[in-house]
């Protein structure tokens, strides 16, 4: 009787969205973010895997929106809202923006990538109103993350402290 | 895409002889510094995207030892030195002679301080290689290691090339090493040039490529 629960997943610099019993999925987050925007009572939900902070970085016409923060979370919105989601009931949680390397020297803006993610992907969400309910960030971990739409709970999993709900 | 449709075949192949030029000398540090007979493929030159290079090591969150670091001078890029966490345990038993090591079990500095410095070894050899053949000035930055997800990894090296498109071009060269009883690939070479890098060695290998 009960349906096969399917998982959506969201490639590098990619968007995707999931209508429970179904769940959401993406790999291997670095300094990349990975955000969740989802509404709970209509149990649907846009997952992003935002790669650069701001589109303005971008040396090419043909602009992939789900790969910068400033484009991806306004998209996002309005993909979760066309899928059933209501403004103003929408909530987001968000995990990534590791600095998996230190180096000694030379650590240039680039190399400082995943703070500006997190930092641009949370001015976003809070330009559109939308609450945080939950974040997991920095350190120098990667993270892989697991949204359920009909619980509203984020998995996040890393190599050293396991599976951890959120 | 317009970015790599002024690559031709001639370029291609330019990029395939620097990987095995780059891997060759450095295949053959490892196998003086191992005493141990290393194999290498011929390197596979590839025009794709981010999930791709992702799939090229198992996925984006296979768990790897990767030892990264930035190339500076003329011709800035990024190169990795990707290991199974099999192959590096396996480094890591037979240069510091400790035969029961693993790595989920000691993560303690020497073990780790030996895999670092043998990427370094090896990504030094790649570049001064790569260097003489171009007679471009490359230099190494500090490498960094880190035993993580290889999605978490490798973005790292693909941030400059994702401002340009959502393609990678990426010099892959992989290393076995001999008698193994699995014949799977155990190391990688990658490296990635920054996008401006590319008109820079052409040119300096005297093949014009349109910036």
């Amino acid at each position: 009787m009960s349906e096969i629960v399917q998982v959506v997943k969201v490639g590098i610099a990619d968007m995707n969205i999931v209508k429970a019993p179904h769940v959401i999925r993406t790999c291997g987050l670095g300094s990349c973010v990975g955000v969740v925007v989802y509404d709970l009572t209509k149990e649907v939900a846009g997952m992003a895997h935002v790669m650069l902070p701001d589109s303005s970085l971008a040396k090419s016409e043909n602009m992939n929106v789900a790969k910068y923060a400033d484009t991806a979370i306004e998209e996002l919105i309005r993909r979760v809202i066309e899928a059933g989601g209501r403004n103003g009931h929408l909530k987001a949680k968000m995990a990534g923006g590791a600095q998996m390397f230190q180096f000694r020297t030379g650590t240039t803006d680039m190399m400082r990538i995943g703070p500006r993610n997190v930092e641009a992907v949370r001015q976003q969400l809070q330009r559109f109103r939308i609450p945080i309910v939950a974040e997991d960030v920095g350190g120098s971990s990667g993270r892989t993350i697991e949204f359920h739409p009909k619980t509203g709970i984020l998995l996040i999993r890393t190599v050293n402290q396991g599976v951890r709900e959120m | 895409m317009s970015y790599f449709e002024r690559m031709d075949a001639v370029h291609m192949d330019i990029l395939k002889e620097i990987g095995n030029i780059g891997a060759g000398h450095a295949a053959t540090a490892l196998s003086k510094l191992l005493n141990k007979r290393i194999e290498m493929t011929i390197p596979d030159v590839r025009i794709i995207s981010f999930d791709e290079m992702m799939d090229i090591v198992g996925g984006a969150d296979n768990v790897v030892a990767a030892v990264f670091l930035r190339i500076e001078g003329d011709a800035p890029g990024n190169m990795f030195f990707v290991l199974s966490i099999e192959q590096a345990e396996r480094f890591i038993q037979q240069m510091t002679g400790d035969e029961q090591f693993k790595l989920e079990q000691d993560c303690s500095e020497l073990p780790l301080s030996a895999l670092q410095e043998l990427g370094n070894i090896l990504a030094g050899s790649y570049l001064s290689s790569l260097s003489d053949f171009t007679n471009l000035n490359l230099h190494p930055s500090v490498p960094a290691l880190s035993i993580d997800m290889i999605g978490a990894i490798l973005s790292y090296g693909l941030i400059e090339m994702s401002r340009v498109g959502d393609h990678v071009i990426v010099v892959d060269t992989a290393i076995h090493e001999e008698h193994q009883p699995d014949d799977r690939v155990n190391g990688h070479f990658f490296l990635l040039p920054d996008p401006e890098s590319f008109h820079i060695i052409f040119r300096a290998l005297g093949v014009e490529h349109d910036e």
